[in-house]
C-alpha cells in the first residue's frame, strides 16, 4: 500500500531554564494510506509532542515529516487534529461549527454537508444547539463530525475519548469504527489506554519513556468487530502492558 | 413566587432604612432634612411640571453619546491591542497611566477645551468609559484559549475569517463585561460633570435644588432617581450577557 505519512529520525527538545529537555529521540515510522496506527506510551513521554509535530503545529529539531512524500510545514485541513479537551467553538451552534472548515463550498452547500455529518454522528435535531447545551459525549460527536465534514485524508487523534466515562468511551470507539467503515481515512491515534488501541488499530507502536522512541510494534490482525474479551486480545494486551513495564497482575 | 421570597430580605432592609430615616427626622426636628414623604411629594412636583423628564433625558443623552463613542473607539482598539503584540507594547503603558486618572480630574481641562456646553460632559464620559472597555477587550483577546486558535489554524481559514469567526466571538463576553463597567462609570461621571455647569441633567438638578432654596427633598429625589436609572442601565447590559452566543463564558 502507498505510504501516507513518513517520519524520518524525528528529534525534538524543549529549552527550560537554560537546559534542553530532550522529548522525542529519533522516531521513524511509516503509515500506509488508510491505515489505523495507534501509539501508546507512558504519560509524559512525549506522545502529544510527537502528534503535534506530525499535525504540523511544531517543527522537529531535526529529521523530516513527509505527507504523501511532501515535507509538511504547517497544519492544514488535510489532516485534522482532535485532542483530549476538544476544540468545538462554544459561541457557534452545532451546525455553524460543522460549517466552520468548509471554505470552498457555497453557502447552501455548506448546510447540506453540515447536516449530513450531523446526522451521521447521531446529532440530528441538535443542529441549532449551542455546545454548552450538549453533554460531553455529544460534544465529541460534534468534534468528529466537524473533522469528517472537511473530508480530511488523515485524522490525528490525541487521547480523543479519555475525558469521557468508560461507557461513553466504548460507545464513541464503536461510533468511530462505524464511520471509518463508511469513509476510510488514515488515522493516527495517541492513547494511554491499551484496550482502546487494540480495539481500534491495525498496528500499535509502544513508545519508551522520555526521551521517547519506538520501543516495540504490534500488528493487530483481528477482524472487526473485535471482541475485547477474546483470548487473542487479552494476550496482546498482556504483551503490550509488559512492554510498558506494567506487571500483568497489577492491572 | 420563589423570586419574591428571595428579594424579601432586601426589601426589608430598604424598608428599615426608610423607617429609621423618618424617625430620625422626627426625633431631631430637622427643618432642612426632608422626610421620605416630602421626597415623594417633591418628586411628584418635578414630574408634574415636566422638569424631571427633561433632566433625565439630558443626562441619558449625554451618556448615550459619550458611551457610544467610547464603544466605537474602545472595542476596536482593544481588539487591535490584544491581537497585535507591537500595538500592545506601544500603547498599553500609556493607557495604564491614563486609566487611573479620575474623570473628575479632567473637568478643568474639559471646560477649557470644550466649554460648558454638552461637549464637556460627553468628553468626560468618553474618557472615563473608554479605558475599562479597552482593558477588558484586550484581556479578552489575550485569554482566548489556544485550542480554539489552533483548531481554526487546522481548518485553514483566512485571517479575516479567523478574526470574524473566532477572535471577535471568543472575546465578546469580555467586551460585554467591559461595556457594563464602562456604562456604570459613564453614569457616575455624567452626574458629577453636570454638577459643575450646564442647565440640565440630574447632576444639575441636585446642585440647583440645593442652591435655589435648600430644596433637600429634590436633592434626595435626584439621588434616588440616579440610583434607580443606574440599576436599570446595568440590568439592560446584563441582558446582553444572556445572549446564547456568549453564555458559554458566564454559564454555571
Amino acid at each position: 500500500m502507498r505510504t501516507k505519512i513518513e517520519l524520518k529520525s524525528i528529534r525534538k527538545g524543549f529549552v527550560t531554564n537554560q537546559q534542553t529537555l530532550q522529548v522525542v529521540e529519533d522516531v521513524s515510522l511509516n503509515v500506509a494510506d488508510g491505515e489505523f496506527v495507534a501509539i501508546v506510551g507512558p504519560s509524559g513521554c512525549g506522545k502529544s509532542t510527537l502528534m503535534n509535530m506530525i499535525a504540523g503545529f511544531f517543527q522537529p529539531d531535526s529529521g523530516s515529516i513527509l505527507i504523501d512524500g511532501v515535507p509538511r510545514t504547517k497544519p492544514n485541513p488535510k489532516g485534522i487534529l482532535i485532542s483530549q479537551h476538544g476544540s468545538i467553538f462554544p459561541w457557534l451552534t452545532v451546525q455553524q461549527n460543522l460549517m466552520f472548515g468548509l471554505n470552498d463550498h457555497a453557502n447552501a452547500d455548506k448546510q447540506g454537508v453540515a447536516d449530513h455529518y450531523a446526522a451521521m454522528v447521531g446529532l440530528k435535531g441538535f443542529e441549532n444547539s449551542y455546545p454548552h447545551e450538549l453533554s460531553g459525549g455529544m460534544l465529541k460527536r460534534v468534534e468528529l463530525a466537524r473533522a469528517f465534514a472537511v473530508k480530511p485524508e488523515i485524522l490525528y487523534m490525541d487521547e480523543p475519548f479519555s475525558a469521557l466515562d468508560a461507557l461513553m468511551n466504548l460507545r464513541m470507539r464503536n461510533e468511530l469504527l462505524r464511520i471509518l467503515a463508511e469513509e476510510r481515512h488514515t488515522v493516527m491515534l495517541i492513547t494511554h489506554d491499551v484496550e482502546e488501541a487494540i480495539h481500534l488499530a491495525d498496528r500499535i507502536m509502544v513508545l519508551s519513556p522520555r526521551p521517547t522512541k519506538i520501543q516495540a510494534t504490534f500488528e493487530v490482525k483481528l477482524p472487526h468487530p473485535r471482541k475485547l474479551t477474546s483470548p487473542e486480545v487479552q494476550q496482546l494486551r498482556v504483551a503490550i502492558l509488559s512492554e510498558l513495564g506494567v506487571d500483568r497482575n497489577a492491572d | 413566587m420563589n423570586q419574591l421570597k428571595r428579594s424579601l430580605p432586601a426589601l426589608a432592609v430598604i424598608a428599615l432604612l426608610l423607617a429609621t430615616w423618618w424617625l430620625a427626622v422626627f426625633a431631631t426636628q430637622s427643618v432642612i432634612f426632608p422626610t421620605p414623604w416630602q421626597v415623594v411629594t417633591g418628586t411628584v412636583e418635578l414630574i408634574k411640571d415636566g422638569t424631571l423628564w427633561m433632566h433625565i433625558g439630558a443626562s441619558l443623552l449625554r451618556v448615550g453619546i459619550g458611551f457610544s463613542l467610547a464603544v466605537l473607539v474602545g472595542v476596536p482598539l482593544g481588539l487591535w491591542l490584544g491581537w497585535v503584540r507591537a500595538a500592545y507594547d506601544t500603547l498599553n503603558p500609556l493607557f495604564q497611566i491614563l486609566r487611573p486618572i479620575s474623570p473628575i480630574a479632567w473637568i478643568p481641562i474639559a471646560i477649557l477645551w470644550f466649554g460648558v456646553g454638552n461637549a464637556s460632559p460627553i468628553y468626560l464620559i468618553f474618557i472615563s468609559s473608554v479605558f475599562p472597555m479597552i482593558v477588558q477587550t484586550t484581556s479578552g483577546v489575550h485569554t482566548i484559549e489556544k485550542r480554539y486558535l489552533r483548531a481554526a489554524e487546522n481548518f485553514g481559514v483566512s485571517r479575516r475569517t479567523l478574526f470574524r469567526r473566532v477572535v471577535i466571538p471568543a472575546t465578546l463576553p469580555q467586551i460585554i463585561v467591559g461595556m457594563r463597567v464602562g456604562l456604570g462609570v459613564a453614569w457616575l461621571v455624567v452626574v458629577a460633570a453636570e454638577m459643575i455647569a450646564l442647565r440640565s441633567g440630574l447632576g444639575y438638578l441636585i446642585i440647583d435644588s440645593r442652591n435655589a432654596g435648600n430644596r433637600y427633598d429634590l436633592v434626595i429625589s435626584g439621588m434616588i432617581i440616579i440610583g434607580l436609572i443606574g440599576l436599570l442601565l446595568d440590568a439592560l447590559m446584563r441582558m446582553l450577557e444572556g445572549l446564547k452566543s456568549v453564555r458559554w463564558r458566564y454559564a454555571h
